[in-house]
């Protein structure tokens, strides 16, 4: 996982080995300046030599402007680094996505994919950028604080021996109480907003029950609970400064009783004043280096469960690939099923289809009847091989569907997701994700076709009206008519539209099949319907049930010898005028 | 979401919103509100840091005499004297040591005690503010802007309480102490000394305001980003289906590449400023040992405030104090800066807590009722299986009037914008038991009229009367308890099946609930589930089909037992023959209600007693089917359009 990650670096590692040098020169001079002034302090002490104050002085200034010079060189490297990085690992994930098939988004869901490509990113970015400054510095201001310490106080330093330990145990210790306390009070907070969130969402259910009341004393609950266990993990976190702080004392006290012991009996030979003020910086540095290791262990562990998620998705490889030598003509608009077996997973008990074998002729229009869940989204989809059969075969133009490359297939192939999408931009723009050198005429006879072009001229900025995310500021069946024009403008020779016209009133719809009747005759056109009537004109209809296709005929040949297209008829036209829909 | 009046929610979107300008009142609101939380707790902790840090701060003048006294000391080597003045110095050290200790055991715990605490009730209250808003906040803020108060905001008010003001407090005291310590022994020095800090305060404010500039970009970079990231997986399936996959991501290349440069230069700027005050330090302090040291030499005269002459022990203390001070000054500045910053959101979470709540003047409220013989009603305190409407007069007598579920609507004139008419003269009779339908095209105003009759929004002009009585005068809370709703976007909570149905009558039994779902025709599918009425349903009911969620709210509709149902699109996604299966429960479920169905199926509403075809927010036929349809009018051509005008 780490070995995938690091790769992200890639054009970045100049920058981050720059980082890690000049972080290096910083520590190292960091750790002389107090060895330094220990010895201007001494100098001063003794006397007042004023050109060997003024000699150490300059040396002194030489060194905190080196190390501001490394400390700053390193700022801008590290950040170099850091954000580029971040960049490489968004790069490849959003690159990944665009290689997914839809098996592979069904895994993670679209929420999920984002929450990789922002929070966890950032995340493992931090991550990164205290891992090639502070984790490469701490450790190296220990080690020469700890050589300093015993270079200037000798046997003094070994509070240290003492101390270190001491500090180190109760660090981890409260790490190790802290991180799952903090894992499991985070997923809870998830919980917590995603409770929020769905209160929003339903407010109209809560407000239309007179349950505002209910929702405050249960959410209360939930944000006391939430408190106690938050408290509980921060009050071990808590701990933190006050164990620190006692070490720095204790060590203060030993160096001061002990030092001064030292000193006076041993008339200055085993140590000078000078030394004792170094120790108490020295031990300052070690100490904080210590704090400094514990936080970035705690950060790091906590930032391994982003990489460990921005991983999952950096190596799931994609279930379709073009073949090697792939058919790049589309003949006809032609389908074929041969013994077509369909499970969503591997694992998944039920297939969603079994013993499908049909024929589609090019230019033939084709309705799908059946209720919420046997198989109609999932047998069309196959078709511009946005699944895989398990079994069988599919064929487009007499041709397998796998030996043609996908971006063919899909160019010839246009389907209307029933979960469907607009983007932020103009309409003009959306339109033109179907033809990108589509002229405005173009765009106008395809809206004419899908009923849509009356609407989009209602709009004071005509085809340049914006659309915001999600196209939200279009009306359900609006969205849905802009969706099938965007699918006509590709010119498909086959066009399937999956419930697509559910929000568009029974007259539009009439007139949408009426044009693709005069307009688009050569084009396939496969329709999924709840009404008998957007499909009772088909040249086929196919009625599914349970993932098989339980009949297959005209509207005529289905009332006389298919029970379930009877009765659906006859429940649609129920009460109706019985000529009249003759 | 009004769906037929999709244009008021396009609202600004986040990136858009302006910033609100920058003012201490957040600042003061948040300390005010965690007063209010905590009038104890909070000058507590308040206290505890500023006397931990200040006590932090004094232990250097002991050091610095203990070490005075080994220097005098040290060529005599007479431990046995020195030994009793250096305890002297130590023993307050170690008091102060453990005092300092003491506080900030205290200090640390009781503030995460008080910072928890704190958030809990600002969500709460957050909450509670939430749930009073009126639906037209809910149909005009986007739900993504209404959450990041409770993530973003709430982020930024836990830093600003429990980080930005304790080190304000703690850094402000230390640096209050040393200064104090620093003039009692020298002026000069410590004039020295500001002028350093002035000159370094001078150099990160110039680095703070650079580096500030940059983070607002990379901030706008961030959110165009995550904006891009956000619809593109959202519609990634859609990018396949168009093969758009390497135009999707050219564009994402090049947001990235901008949001890496900007990111860059913000860190970049962050990064750097920490070094430059750390060694701007360094240097004050060698500047500080020179100068001081020449100051000491030529025996310049040293006014302070405790008459003190200068001499090496005062300078080796001062050179202590001098990184103390630098480091606390600069502290200090950078967390007035991140307070700055913090104010846009806190700012943001009072916006929410001051938006105006629905009101509510109706007093007249629903009871249980006994009805007797000759029909007067009473008061009961049971349930009765019957209600009446208690209506307080301005002379203090009462009146009973049964509940009955007679809705009219006289003159109804309403628009969600002004001057944008959505409704107009709209008159609906519809008495007990009746089935009342409205038909038309997307944008008529039939859900308008719904939102209208449980009082989602208020109406502009006309009248609304429930079994007689003016629907302002009713309480808010008794009218929609009336009133049963299902929707056609399902929304379903976190929790059992049976729990969501519950949600309809909150003291319901078991046995009532699944009479409920049988009624709706939900049982059966229920049964099969893997867990029964004890499955758990997540995310919105996401395990469920769309038309399974439908029943389940129409069950859940169905155990509160309203008079009154209004059935928006409540069917749409149940297809065809499940309908048929349901229609026998729908039939029952209607049996003695009055119910209002929206449909765009004709078939859902074909049988209703009143068909009401709307048209651009006014109604343009009324009748029964029958009577429609020899009208040959809208609802005629909507009727036989869905069989082909062929």
């Amino acid at each position: 996982m780490l070995k995938r990650l690091a790769e992200c670096v890639r054009e970045y590692k100049t920058p981050a080995l720059l980082t890690l040098l000049f972080i290096v020169g910083e520590a190292v001079i960091e750790a002389l300046i107090p060895f330094l002034t220990a010895r201007l302090v001494n100098e001063i002490k003794g006397g007042i030599d004023m050109g060997e104050v003024l000699r150490l002085g300059a040396v002194l200034i030489v060194l905190a402007l080196s190390s501001l010079a490394c400390g700053g060189l390193a700022g801008f490297t590290s950040a170099r680094a850091a954000s580029g990085f971040a960049k490489n690992v968004r790069h490849d994930i959003f690159h990944k996505v665009q290689e997914f098939s839809f098996e592979n988004i069904d895994k993670f869901s679209s929420s999920s994919l984002v929450t990789r490509m922002t929070t966890d990113i950032n995340n493992v970015q931090m991550a990164f950028m205290m891992l090639i400054r502070i984790a490469v510095r701490s450790p190296l201001m220990l080690i020469f604080s700890i050589i300093m310490a015993y270079i200037m106080g000798g046997a003094l330093a070994t509070s240290f021996v003492v101390i270190i330990p001491v500090l180190v145990l109760g660090l981890v210790m409260i790490a190790r109480h802290a991180m799952p306390a903090f894992r499991a009070v985070f997923k809870k907070y998830d919980r917590l907003n995603e409770s929020i969130e769905e209160n929003v969402r339903a407010m109209r259910v809560v407000k239309g029950f007179a349950r505002e009341q209910y929702e405050k004393e249960k959410f209360g609950k939930a944000s006391d609970d939430i408190r106690s266990d938050f408290t509980r993990a921060e009050r071990i976190v808590a701990c933190n400064m006050p164990l620190m702080q006692l070490c720095i004392y204790g060590n203060m006290v030993f160096v001061l009783l002990v030092g001064s012991r030292l000193v006076i009996t041993s008339r200055g030979a085993l140590l000078d004043v000078g030394q004792i003020s170094a120790m108490l910086t020295y031990g300052m540095q070690i100490l904080m280096s210590l704090m400094m290791l514990s936080m970035i262990y705690v950060m790091l562990t906590m930032s391994a469960e982003s990489a460990k998620r921005i991983y999952e998705v950096l190596r799931e490889e994609s279930a379709l690939h073009d073949p090697a030598e792939p058919v790049t003509d589309v003949r006809d608009g032609s389908i074929e099923f041969e013994n077509v077996r369909f499970k969503y997973s591997a694992a998944a008990e039920r297939c969603a289809l079994e013993d499908i074998n049909i024929r589609i002729e090019s230019g033939m229009t084709v309705g799908i009847l059946g209720g919420t869940g046997v198989g109609k989204s999932t047998l069309v989809q196959l078709i511009p091989r946005l699944y895989d059969a398990t079994e069988g075969t599919v064929r487009v133009g007499g041709v397998d569907v796998r030996s043609y490359s996908l971006k063919t297939l899909r160019d010839a192939v246009a389907i209307v997701l029933q979960k469907n999408e607009l983007f932020s931009g103009t309409i003009a723009e959306n339109l033109r994700w179907g033809n990108a050198d589509a002229s405005d005429d173009e765009l106008a006879a395809a809206c004419r076709l899908a009923q849509a072009d009356d609407f989009i001229r209602a709009f004071p900025d005509g085809y340049e009206t914006h659309i915001e995310q999600g196209g939200t500021n279009v009306s359900g069946g609006q969205k849905q008519r802009l969706c099938i024009a965007r699918a006509l403008l590709k010119k498909p020779k086959i066009l399937i539209l999956d419930d697509s016209t559910s929000a568009v009133d029974t007259r539009t719809d009439a007139l949408i099949r009426q044009g693709f009747r005069d307009y688009i005759a050569e084009t396939t056109k496969l329709i999924i319907a709840q009404r008998v009537a957007s499909v009772k004109d088909a040249d086929l209809i196919l009625v599914m049930d349970g993932g098989r296709i339980a009949a297959a005929g005209t509207h005529d040949e289905l009332l006389a010898s298919s029970d379930i297209y009877r009765e659906t008829w006859e429940q649609q036209t129920k009460g109706g005028d019985a000529d009249a829909a003759e | 979401m009004p769906r037929n009046n999709p244009r008021i929610s396009a609202d600004t979107p986040l990136d858009k919103r302006g910033r609100p300008p920058f003012n201490l009142s957040a600042v003061k609101r948040t300390v005010g509100l965690v007063m209010e939380f905590y009038p104890r707790l909070f000058p507590a902790v308040c206290i505890l840091t500023i006397f931990s840090s200040a006590v932090s701060a004094i232990p250097s003048i002991f050091t610095q005499k203990v070490i005075a006294i080994i220097g005098e000391w040290m060529d005599g080597g007479d431990w046995a004297t020195a030994k009793g003045l250096i305890v002297a110095q130590i023993t307050p050290l170690i008091v102060l040591y453990v005092l300092s200790l003491i506080a900030v055991v205290l200090q640390t715990q009781l503030s995460a005690i008080l910072t928890q605490g704190f958030l809990s009730k600002l969500r709460r209250r957050l909450f509670d503010r939430m749930q009073d808003l009126p639906i037209r906040y809910f149909d005009s803020h986007k739900h993504g802007d209404i959450m990041s108060h409770y993530t973003n905001d709430i982020d930024t008010l836990r830093e600003l309480v429990s980080q930005s003001i304790p080190a304000v407090l703690r850094s402000g005291s230390i640096v209050v102490v040393v200064f104090c310590i620093m003039l009692w022994y020298s002026l000069p020095l410590t004039g020295m000394i500001v002028l350093g800090v002035a000159a370094m305060m001078l150099v990160s404010g110039k680095l703070g305001g650079g580096s500030a500039r940059f983070f607002v970009a990379q901030q706008k970079s961030v959110a165009a980003t995550e904006g891009f990231i956000q619809e593109m997986m959202a519609g990634q399936k859609v990018v396949k289906v168009f093969n758009h996959e390497a135009q999707a991501a050219a564009d994402f290349d090049r947001l990235n590449e901008e949001l890496c440069e900007n990111a860059r230069r913000a860190h970049a700027y962050a990064n750097t400023l920490a070094p430059i005050i750390m060694n701007i330090g360094n240097i004050l302090y060698v500047l500080i040992a020179v100068l001081g040291g020449a100051y000491l030499l030529a025996g310049l005269p040293n006014p302070s405030i405790s008459g003190m002459a200068l001499d090496i022990s005062i300078l080796v203390a001062f050179l202590n104090m001098t990184k103390q001070f630098t480091g606390n000054v600069n502290q200090l500045t950078q967390q007035v800066n991140a307070v700055v910053m913090g104010m846009a959101g806190a700012g943001r979470v009072f916006q929410l807590m001051d938006e105006e709540p629905e009101t509510d003047n109706g007093y007249v409220t629903l009871v249980n009722a006994e009805i007797a013989p000759d029909g007067t009603v009473s008061e009961t305190d049971h349930h009765t299986g019957h209600w009446a409407w208690k209506h307080p007069h301005g002379d203090g007598t009462l009146t009973y009037t049964e509940l009955k579920g007679d809705v009219r609507l006289v003159d109804v004139d309403f628009s969600y914008v002004e001057g944008k008419q959505v409704l107009t003269d709209v008159n609906v009779f519809a008495e007990p038991g009746q089935k009342v339908a409205f038909v038309g095209a997307t944008g008529a105003g039939k859900t308008t009229i719904t939102n209208l009759i449980n009082r989602f929004y208020d109406i502009e002009d006309g009248k609304i009367r429930y079994d007689g009585i003016n629907i302002n005068k009713i309480r808010k809370a008794d009218l929609r308890r009336s009133l049963g709703l299902v929707l056609q976007e399902t929304n379903l909570f976190t929790g059992t099946v049976m729990d969501n149905i519950r949600y309809g009558k909150l003291d319901a039994t078991d046995e009532e609930c699944r009479a409920a779902a049988r009624l709706a025709g939900a049982d059966d599918f229920i049964t099969r589930l893997p867990q029964g009425y004890n499955t758990p349903l997540t995310g919105n009911g996401s395990n469920l089909s769309q038309g399974q969620r439908q029943l389940l709210a129409i069950a859940r509709a169905a155990v509160a037992d309203p008079p009154v149902m209004i059935l928006d699109e409540a069917t749409s996604s149940i297809d065809t023959r499940t309908e048929a299966i349901v229609q026998r429960g729908m039939d029952k479920l209607m049996e003695d209600r009055t119910v209002f169905v929206i449909a765009h199926r004709l078939s859902t509403v074909m049988d209703s007693d009143v068909i009401m075809v709307l048209d651009h927010g006014k109604i343009i036929e009324r009748g029964s089917h029958e009577e429609l349809i020899a009208e040959k009018g809208t609802y005629y051509r909507l009727y036989t359009g869905a069989f082909e005008l062929e």
